[in-house]
């Protein structure tokens, strides 16, 4: 990877719900954090989807070490310790209370707001203005240099954002508020955080699942994004099946050209040479032949319907990432399986 | 021992006392399909069904034979009714947020001071973009359409999907949040000028205007007092009507589904729903468990057996074999799917033993998402059989099943 290239301090990602936005921000999280780097994962739903992950305790509302990034593999560093990662929950009445201070610069105002309920006023009935206080943390937290006692820099910023249908709404908060502020401190806050939303040091990913609904909600929200001039970077497929059955065989096996009786052959060779299926109660039959010969069609089908949505995310011209089906739940273990694979690949540069 | 009751859906969608059926689940479960096929299969059955969609994929719509959904409910055309059923109907509508909050202002306020709402930039910035909009809308809606079904015998079953918020059931939040929202000190604050001698609210007023006009520049806060001020005379209204909505949900003609799949995230949330549910006194129908992988009783060899059996002929077979390779991608096909339908099966049985005795269905995983009225259908169909570990396949259509 070139040095010089500008790197991306704040990566996005988003996603349709349920498709392992989360999973892959942790994940990418890890794999930005090689040695001698700082890496801050940053939630701000208040799922807690990320200590759950890590199997942790909740997250806090202040920047907290959340674990090691990810040990180099063999040829690049073999040995030097990960980097660090820190963690956030962005509370949306925190960040208000920090966004009065930093703009006011005196106490009693702020004492006077909360006196008020302006806090609670802001962050309940205004939903877009909690958008502005989340991005605008986040953008805080992106900062080369900060401000107050103990800030911590870092190399980077992960944010395991809203889901794709709202994602766009979300970054642009700050847009819409600057319509609404003509002018003041407000309003030069929120530009910078725009500038810095739409600029090149950020990366947008959008999270997917090689299902059709899944995948036209992406395909409409990289249009939305780009719309709304946000630099949309790449996808991550999640859960893309694993090819099993090489695609000339499958295509035979769908076809009903394979005779089950061959099947049947081989496979009571197989389960003799087999050490595992000694004991084996019932021999395969004519029976499991036809569930094999079923289902390997109905897995070359769906791998079929999962390349055509494959060549539509292809056509989007953003950089591609696939992350492989994982059975069962993803454990701190899976996590760094999947930060290996995205360290791999272009997203992490 | 674990009991296992079978949420019944046909007994659900035919019993004439259910009015609403809510689908609530976390995102990308399949909610919206679910609440479509559950409101074709009632309208099928005899019943005049209305579905509300909150989520805006166009691909429901297009399955349902409409090009866009929108606030006005859509009829659905080339329903295949049950002879013998009576006749039933089916219409769609999708919310439309900012029309909706639209009609409110309008049918509570004054010409004139609707006009004032509808132009002022914080209206239009809080009806169009602001997040958990959605769900004060939402209610409002269901709210409409409820009133007019029974004013007008339009409807006889509301189907409801809810918006795919940070947590769903948000919506059920609203009414509370709104009444917070109207009693908190800042909106007396904000609309002091408007109803009396500012001395009321103490000395701290001059400070916080000062510190707002600093922050937010004097006539962003003239614009928000005129609209709270504006807000004020609507939102009286809109507060009782919510709590209105509140209170049929929890009435006995609504039936809450909760709808999940076999994964660990997606029913960690639908066991939050029901507790939710629960907290409220929410009526719960039961759970409805989406894309089961199925075994289809197929399952003679252990996941083990099959991969050790696929690595002997990886081994044994020369590159020539070709049978060794077509069975040994069958065999590692095999492996990956009863994996992971055991895997399903057991987060499903985690779950039912968390909730002992809660009514459930299963759906089989679908090769290809729905497309067609037919595709709903089927769903429909499946949701009507899916009884968890039922082998029996009850005939979808039978007239003797016992009502709820």
């Amino acid at each position: 990877m070139p040095a010089d290239q500008p790197s991306t301090r704040l990566h996005v990602v988003t996603g349709k719900g349920g498709a392992g936005k989360s999973t892959v921000a942790a994940a990418l999280a890890l794999a930005l954090a090689g040695p001698g780097k700082r890496v801050l994962l940053c939630e701000v739903e208040g799922r807690q989807g990320i200590s759950r992950l890590f199997a942790g305790a909740p997250l806090g509302v202040t920047e907290a070490a959340l674990t090691h990034g990810l040990t180099p593999g063999p040829g690049a560093g073999l040995g030097q310790p990960g980097g660090e990662v820190f963690a956030l929950h962005i509370d949306p009445e925190a960040a208000l209370r920090e966004y009065l201070a930093t703009y006011l610069h005196v106490g009693p105002a702020v004492r006077a707001l909360e006196a008020f309920g302006m806090v609670e006023f802001a962050t309940s009935i205004a939903p877009g203005l909690r958008d502005v206080l989340l991005t605008g943390k986040v953008y805080e937290a992106t900062k080369p240099t900060r401000r107050g006692k103990g800030a911590l820099t870092y190399d980077a910023v992960v944010l395991d954002a809203p889901p794709t249908g709202r994602v766009t709404r979300f970054l642009t908060a700050n847009a819409e508020l600057a319509g609404l502020a003509r002018m003041g401190p407000i309003k030069n806050q929120a530009d910078s955080v725009m500038a810095t939303l739409r600029g090149p040091q950020t990366a947008i990913h959008l999270v997917t699942l090689l299902e059709d609904m899944v995948v036209q909600e992406t395909v409409d929200a990289v249009s939305e994004l780009r719309s709304a001039e946000l630099p949309v970077r790449s996808v991550v497929i999640n859960r893309a099946r694993p090819q099993l059955l090489e695609d000339e065989l499958a295509n035979s096996v769908a076809a009903g050209a394979v005779r089950p009786q061959d099947v049947a052959t081989t496979l009571s060779r197989a389960f003799s040479i087999s050490p595992g299926s000694r004991g084996s109660a019932r021999p395969p039959d004519l029976g499991f032949v036809d569930t094999l010969l079923r289902w390997g069609t109905q897995h070359t089908e769906r791998r079929r319907l999962e390349n055509v949505e494959r060549d539509r995310l292809y056509a989007l011209g953003l950089d591609l990432t696939e992350l492989p089906a994982h059975p069962g739940p993803v454990d701190p273990t899976t996590l760094r399986d999947f930060a290996r694979d995205l360290s791999q690949s272009r997203i992490a540069r | 021992m674990t009991s296992r009751p079978r949420l019944d859906v046909d007994a659900l969608l035919d019993d004439p006392q259910t009015k609403i059926v809510v689908c609530c689940g976390s995102g990308g479960v399949g909610k919206t399909t679910t609440a479509a096929a559950l409101a074709l299969r009632a309208a099928e059955r005899g019943r005049r069904v209305v579905v509300l969609t909150i989520d805006p994929a166009k691909r429901l719509a297009q399955s349902l034979g409409i090009e866009a959904l929108d606030n006005t409910p859509r009829t659905v055309r080339g329903l295949r009714q049950d002879p013998g059923r009576g006749s039933g109907s089916l219409a769609a509508t999708m919310l439309d947020m900012k029309s909706t909050f639209d009609e409110v202002v309008v049918s509570q306020a004054t010409p004139d001071k609707a006009r004032q709402i509808l132009g002022n930039p914080f209206y239009i910035a809080l009806s169009t973009s602001f997040a958990g909009t959605q769900e004060y809308m939402a209610m409002e809606k269901l709210g409409q359409l409820h009133t007019q079904a029974t004013a007008e015998g339009t409807y006889d079953l509301i189907v409801v999907d809810t918006p795919p918020s940070r947590s769903a059931l948000d919506f059920l939040d609203a009414p509370e949040r709104l009444s917070a929202f109207l009693d908190g000190r800042f909106i007396r604050l904000l609309m002091a000028p408007a109803r009396g001698p500012a001395r009321l609210l103490g000395s701290g007023i001059s400070m916080v205007t000062h510190a707002m006009s600093t922050i937010l520049g004097s006539h962003v806060l003239e614009d928000m007092q005129t609209f709270v001020a504006a807000l004020d005379t609507v939102f009286g209204g809109f507060r009782q009507r919510a709590a209105r909505t509140y209170s049929l949900l929890q009435a006995p003609g609504t039936a809450f589904v909760v709808v999940a799949t076999p994964e660990r995230d997606a029913l960690d949330e639908a066991s939050y729903f029901l507790n939710r549910l629960g907290e409220e006194q929410m009526p719960l129908a039961g759970v409805i468990v989406n894309r089961m992988t199925e075994l289809e009783g197929g399952e003679v060899v252990t996941v083990e057996q099959a991969l050790d059996a696929a690595a002997a002929l990886g081994s044994a077979g020369s590159q020539a074999d070709r049978s060794a390779r077509v069975c040994a991608g069958l065999l590692k096909v095999y492996a990956d799917r009863v994996a992971t339908a055991t895997t399903q099966l057991q987060y499903r049985e985690d779950f039912r033993t968390a909730h002992d005795g809660v009514p459930m269905a299963s759906v089989p995983a679908l090769i290809s998402d729905v497309h067609d009225l037919d595709g709903l259908r089927m769903v429909g169909e499946l949701l009507a059989k899916g009884s968890p570990k039922s082998g029996r396949k009850t005939p979808a259509k039978d007239p003797t099943k016992p009502k709820r």
